[in-house]
């Protein structure tokens, strides 16, 4: 057996190169079939079910900032600040990302204010955001052309923890809005935003680098830390639910294969996760059909879940799933968990995806 | 002179839809307005490779089924990211119940 290839996980690299040559990069991806009516049903839009749920979100963010900031200075500030934490630091990331695909509303302006603030309080910077999302969904954990991989290999366990706390997070991201705000972007950000689109994300940096200087001020000014407990800190404080949930849509699965059934994850949650992450567990079906909305998504699931592995029944069950293979992978990289498909489903293809595991096998 | 082609008949197209046409290895989307009205354009979105007639329609609007980038499917008008190239149109007419293209 060849010996492992080490992943470059720059996008201008070697594993660049390689997956365009093979044909990895901008590839014709599985479809589960569904007919034209079935699915054009599941992806009509409508304003009403995330006109509701933002009305609770914003309300509840405000009602647990202003049992925080009542309480400032007794214990009694904690369980407002953990509530208000992960509502800012964690269901801002399903909401960036249902409005930057334009499925949560179907008003493209509300899709818009909502796609800004969220990216505001996970110092993501919208314009750039965009772009490596859309290169997600192009190609989802493709090794050199995807620039969200979580979880790289072989894996920093150490990493991965730490994440729960936002603080690698929070070092990497607050640095880059700083760096895009006096006009530089990487290479890998030059890869995935087309150069007309550069000098918006410059500006977009630099609209929220003004706001958190200013808040700095008023923390200053008021002799206080409350401005930053409210704004910026949460993105610390309270980003594990993202995480939690976040992580297991592709830790541990394959990479560099084109069918999201090997890739991706599909976990069933609690009514009050799938609030938070707005029914993103149904990833499967997310990355298949990025149309529909996150409030049809349980209907497309039920349609389709005959051609989908057996989804994790919970996130305690995917954890213990995927901790041994992740132990695994220290050692031998290729390794990973490969799911199995239902008597009901079509079988994977095999050209892009067959790795030969023997050598994890001890 | 530009040439009529026959795309499809009237009736293959739902109101507020879009069907694809492949004609001379080209791909086009013909699409039916909720105003009952026909339009055309070339089949694949302009950011990637992305057949236009998997996706959905929404007043004017054409959404791309792979990143949702948002073109105006009467002027072909790119409305913001992921889309930034505008999408080419094509003129076209209902004669007898079948919807023709003008192809350049």
């Amino acid at each position: 057996m060849a010996g492992t290839v080490k992943r470059d996980y720059s996008l201008v690299g070697e594993s660049t190169r390689r997956a365009i040559e093979t044909g990895l990069a901008s590839a014709e991806w599985y479809h589960t079939d569904v007919s034209r009516k079935a699915i054009k049903e599941l992806m009509q839009r409508s304003d009403g079910p995330a006109i509701r749920d933002t009305i609770i979100w914003v309300v509840a963010i405000l009602g647990s900032a202003a049992g925080g900031v009542y309480f400032w200075g007794t214990w009694w500030c904690v369980p407002f600040f953990f509530v208000y934490g992960v509502l800012y630091g964690s269901s801002s990331d399903s909401r960036w990302h249902e409005c930057g695909h334009g499925t949560a509303f179907r008003t493209r302006w509300m899709n818009d204010v909502v796609y800004q603030i969220a990216s505001f309080m996970l110092m993501r910077n919208p314009v750039t955001w965009r772009w490596s999302h859309a290169r997600h969904h192009t190609d989802t954990i493709i090794v050199g052309r995807d620039a969200e991989i979580a979880v790289m290999r072989p894996p920093d366990l150490l990493r991965a923890a730490l994440a729960f706390t936002g603080i690698l997070d929070f070092r990497y991201s607050l640095p880059a809005l700083v760096r895009q705000a006096f006009g530089k972007l990487t290479p890998d950000e030059k890869s995935y935003v087309p150069e007309m689109e550069q000098h918006k994300a410059v500006i977009a940096a630099r609209w929220h680098v003004a706001i958190y200087i200013a808040t700095i001020a008023l923390a200053l000014t008021m002799r206080s830390w409350v401005p930053l407990v409210i704004i910026g800190v949460p993105r610390l404080y309270g980003t594990w639910h993202m995480v939690l949930t976040g992580l297991l849509q592709h830790i541990g699965l394959a990479d560099n294969v084109i069918d999201h059934r090997l890739n991706t994850r599909t976990v069933y949650m609690n009514p009050i996760s799938r609030f938070i992450y707005w029914n993103m567990n149904y990833h499967v079906e997310h990355h298949m059909f990025p149309m529909v909305p996150y409030h049809a998504l349980p209907r497309l699931h039920e349609m389709i879940k005959h051609d989908l592995p057996e989804p994790n029944p919970s996130m305690w069950h995917a954890y213990r799933e995927v901790w041994p293979v992740l132990l695994r992978q220290l050692k031998y990289e290729d390794y990973f968990l490969k799911r199995e498909l239902p008597p009901t489903a079509r079988p994977y293809r095999g050209e892009f995806h067959e790795v030969n595991m023997s050598a994890a096998a001890e | 002179m530009a040439d009529w082609v026959e795309a499809c008949a009237v009736d293959d197209v739902e109101e507020e839809d879009v069907i694809r046409f492949d004609h001379g290895g080209r791909t086009f989307a013909i699409y039916r307005s909720p105003d009952d009205e026909f339009f055309a354009t070339d089949g694949f979105c302009t950011h990637e490779k992305a057949h236009l007639a998997d996706g959905l329609v929404m007043d004017d609007i054409i959404e791309c089924p792979k990143h949702n980038g948002r073109f105006n499917y009467k002027t072909g008008q790119a409305k913001g990211a992921p889309v930034c190239v505008n999408l080419q149109t094509y003129p076209v007419k209902v004669e007898a119940g079948k919807v023709m293209i003008q192809i350049a």
